[in-house]
């Protein structure tokens, strides 16, 4: 646990379960099974228990790494926080809605990037006096504007990637959680997008990054917390934390 | 001190849950630039990549009403006893469609938008309302295609074509309501989407699109009382009446009263319903 301080708190996450009822879509035919099976199958359902009483505090100024294996839980967590998936047990407070970096899906992708601008901004609760006032900023951190007219099923997938991360970080977020969006684009681009987030933390925001890359991670976060298969393994500093997490990759 | 008290201390609010009704209706009216953007931008992009782009808005409910019109008026003769039969008809088909395709493609307006509903957080309610708004947009130029067949089967504009306007808005708040109440089902029950073509076609064929329920089922009062009462069969009579002449299409006032009350309430149901599950949108089983 790290240690308590007299930094305000901006997200209190008490002991929080997740839970998630799926309709199982059956295993894979044996040797015994024919036709008629399929019209028989049963619906069973499985229930997947994402996030077993898991807690921590943010503090704001904190940038968070999320780390674990594939499937831990991490993204559960990162939704959970942001109020889109429904705790079953526990509850999450925060000072403001923390809101996900993307916006990926409010974009069209037959309509120019001139347009996804205006739209992913609103999407993202932006007035539009407000978009008007950032367009530039956001053109150009993306560095497209000479194909800004052209519809965005003609980018190439580091330019989409480019223009929606240079949209969702026009807005001021007091919270923000960045699921692997930093693997993203060209290592100059690359290199751009931590400094935002950077700017963003040090504007009296709290950043969470939910990263694979280590080396994203030390470069960018003063706190790390371990998931592993839904549970709490490790929240401390950054190096303790992601030497305990490859020691236990090891074995 | 519990954890909950000390977060009410530094003013911490819990995430998630569901915001009271007047709040959250209040959420939707701020994000209404979006629910509009969000229409249009739909709309064009459904058309930008035919030759004809939005030329095709206009061309195909006038082609469906032609292929109905060949069917029904001239093969299956329904057009008898019925005046300006062609007038008739598009009107009918015309404001069906408009119905029809909100009711259908409106049901999945979440769960098509799945990704959308997991990554940002606005009122859920502008999704279904950015569809209706969109078919809405589909349905203006309609309107225009109404009054000029109107007007080449004879009859003469009057100060009474306006009436169409307040139709058209009982009309959408009747979509908007069923739209709310199907996109929600739709969340519960994937299977609603296999079975709202065939109650929309139900609609379709028992409305009286293609015949006159008043000329065939005139002497059967009991029959006669459900039509009155069925709301499709009520906007269609009263667009009709707005826009031809001729006794046949003069209708009893009674029909605004019932259409404005079917306006109202399945608008205000279906807002309550579509809001009690809002925090249910984003889950992903």
């Amino acid at each position: 646990m790290a240690a308590p301080t007299d930094r305000r708190p901006v997200v209190v996450v008490d002991d929080v379960h997740v839970e998630y009822k799926i309709f199982a879509t059956g295993k894979r035919p044996t040797a015994a099974d024919s036709g008629r099976r399929m019209m028989q199958r049963r619906r069973t359902t499985r229930t997947v228990h994402a996030l077993k009483g898991v807690s921590f505090t943010a503090y704001e100024n904190d940038s968070i790494g999320v780390i674990g294996t594939n499937g831990s839980g991490k993204s559960t967590l990162m939704r959970a926080i942001t109020g889109l998936t429904p705790v079953s047990q526990g509850a999450i407070y925060a000072a403001s809605r923390p809101s996900l970096l993307g916006v990926g899906a409010a974009l069209i992708k037959d309509l120019s990037g001139e347009r996804n601008v205006i739209l992913g901004g609103l999407a993202l609760g932006m007035s539009l006096e407000e978009i008007e006032s950032r367009y530039d900023d956001i053109v150009d951190f993306s560095g497209i504007r000479d194909y800004i007219d052209l519809p965005m099923r003609a980018y190439s997938s580091g330019m989409t990637a480019r223009l929606k991360f240079a949209i969702a970080t026009a807005q001021k977020h007091e919270i923000l959680i960045v699921d692997e969006a930093l693997a993203v684009g060209d290592q100059k681009f690359r290199n751009r997008s931590e400094e935002r987030i950077r700017e963003i933390r040090d504007n009296a925001g709290t950043v969470f990054l939910v990263s694979h890359s280590m080396r994203s991670i030390k470069d960018t976060c003063n706190r790390v917390v371990w998931i592993e298969k839904g549970v709490l393994m490790g929240d401390g500093p950054t190096d303790e934390v992601i030497a305990a997490y490859q020691e236990a990759q090891r074995h | 001190m519990t954890i909950a008290d000390e977060a009410a201390h530094h003013g911490l609010h819990r995430v998630g849950g569901r915001p009271p009704l007047g709040a959250y209706l209040a959420e939707v009216w701020r994000r209404r630039e979006f629910t509009f953007l969000l229409a249009r931008y739909r709309l064009e992009a459904e058309n930008g990549r035919n030759r004809l782009g939005m030329l095709w808005v206009v061309l195909k409910p006038l082609l469906s009403a032609g292929v109905y019109g060949l069917m029904f008026g001239l093969l299956l003769d329904t057009h008898k006893d019925v005046d300006d039969f062609l007038a008739f008809l598009v009107i009918g088909v015309l404001l069906f469609e408009y119905f029809s395709t909100c009711f259908t493609t409106g049901a999945r307006s979440i769960t098509a938008n799945a990704a959308l509903v997991q990554s940002l957080s606005f009122p859920r309610m502008a999704l279904p309302l950015a569809l209706v708004a969109q078919r809405f947009m589909q349905f203006v130029p309609m309107v225009a295609i109404m009054m000029l067949v109107a007007v080449l089967m004879g009859n003469y504009p009057s100060v009474q074509w306006l009436l169409i306007v307040p139709l058209a808005l009982l009309f959408t708040l009747v979509n908007i309501g069923l739209t709310l109440m199907t996109a929600r089902l739709t969340v519960h029950f994937r299977d609603l989407t296999q079975l709202l073509p065939f109650i929309s076609r139900f609609f379709f064929y028992t409305s009286g699109i293609f015949f006159s329920v008043e000329v065939r089922f005139g002497d059967h009062p009991t029959i006669m009382r459900i039509a009155d009462l069925q709301p499709i069969h009520e906007f269609l009579s009263l667009g009709r009446a707005i826009l031809l002449d001729g006794p046949q299409y003069d209708i009893t006032t009674i029909y605004w009263a019932y259409a404005s009350a079917w306006a109202v309430l399945l608008v205000v149901a279906g807002i309550l319903f579509f809001w009690a599950a809002e925090e249910r949108y984003g889950r992903t089983d």
